[in-house]
């Protein structure tokens, strides 16, 4: 789907950048040999971009414009519909509103929203993220036990973030679509769904 | 005092160095400390680039010419995961500078490879509308 916004708007000076946050290239592979994206298709395995954006979860987008300014904070959104049926969430609005950015340069975020839109970390997410790092470090060296202590306290210190929770699940020898995954998905359902947006509201009072 | 072979990533970025690991903190060098982190010890205080941050009065941070790696974590506001038996710490970013950053609206630089080991940077995109898409297999 990105490929063809690409070749769709392209010469309208919209880049798609798109970045997986895996454990290794290979495990990216197959998804980007499949897209065959001429955009910047990138692997991140060591989670940098969600640090640095505060993501939580995938898929997660951004509106970046020209000057390096975000114009659309992070949030959820797909570009297809193929996994509706679990998410409930429609693509067309939002491919809408990156054709409408795009051509206008309006987002449908105004600028004086994007503060009010954007979850702040807060410390223990942030120590989330370095337990995390520290993990993945010592899992590559190959102290497995260790790093398991650390993924463990990481999940602690930040239920919402599943690119913690379930992305270190390939690593530590679970499923991501199993059984671990499944309660991970019960209680996040328990907790009332914690989204981007519900966060945003609660911690922006 | 012994010094042990220690690992410091910083935000990612994995340094070897040695440490003196007595009483359960971790202490540093000036060397190891500017290998690892970048900080510098100078008399105005701990300096990273043009900005620094006074440490007199500050209890701990500098004792017998080394510095102190989680008092220094503690002044700096972030965040440090530690694992003494492995000799491992994490040093993470500060919750309230990323989170004044995104508020702000600043789109944090990044360089990340392709599957072709080839390097873009977001800066290199000023200029475009950028998507940022992160997805996974998981």
């Amino acid at each position: 789907m990105w490929q063809a916004l690409y070749e769709e708007l392209g010469d309208s000076g919209f880049v798609p950048v798109t970045v997986a946050l895996d454990r290794s290239a290979d495990d990216a592979r197959p998804f980007i040999d499949k897209a065959r994206p001429t955009h910047p298709s990138l692997i991140d395995t060591e989670h940098r971009v969600a640090h640095l954006y505060g993501m939580i979860n995938v898929p997660t987008v951004v509106f970046i414009d020209e000057a390096g300014r975000i114009a659309r904070p992070s949030a959820m959104e797909y570009g297809t519909d193929m996994f509706k049926q679990f998410h409930g969430r429609e693509s067309a609005p939002f491919l809408a509103a990156v054709r409408a950015w795009v051509r206008s340069g309006k987002s449908d975020v105004p600028a004086e929203q994007i503060a009010k839109r954007t979850v702040p970390p807060t410390p223990d997410e942030e120590l989330a993220r370095a337990e995390f790092s520290l993990a993945w470090r010592l899992h590559q060296q190959g102290q497995v036990e260790a790093a398991e202590r650390h993924f463990v306290r990481a999940g602690e210190l930040s239920p919402n973030d599943w690119t913690i929770r379930r992305g270190s699940m390939p690593i530590r020898g679970k499923n991501p679509m199993g059984p671990e995954f499944f309660e991970l998905f019960r209680e996040w359902d328990a907790n009332g769904k914690p989204s981007y947006e519900s966060l945003a509201a609660q911690r922006n009072r | 005092m012994a010094e042990h072979p220690f690992t410091i990533l910083d935000e990612g970025r994995a340094t070897s160095v040695a440490a003196d690991l007595a009483g359960g903190r971790v202490r540093l060098s000036p060397n190891a400390l500017e290998r690892s982190l970048g900080w510098v010890l100078k008399p105005e205080g701990l300096c990273l680039g043009d900005v620094c941050v006074p440490i007199a009065g500050r209890a701990g941070v500098v004792a017998d010419g080394k510095v102190d790696l989680q008092a220094l974590a503690e002044l700096l506001q972030r965040p440090l995961a530690l694992d003494l038996d492995e000799r491992i710490a994490s040093l993470g970013a500060s919750a309230r500078e990323r989170g004044e950053v995104l508020k702000g609206g600043i789109a944090p630089d990044f360089r990340l490879p392709d599957l072709t080991g080839r390097e873009w940077s977001l800066g290199g995109l000023r200029g475009k509308k950028v998507l940022l898409v992160a997805y996974a297999s998981w």
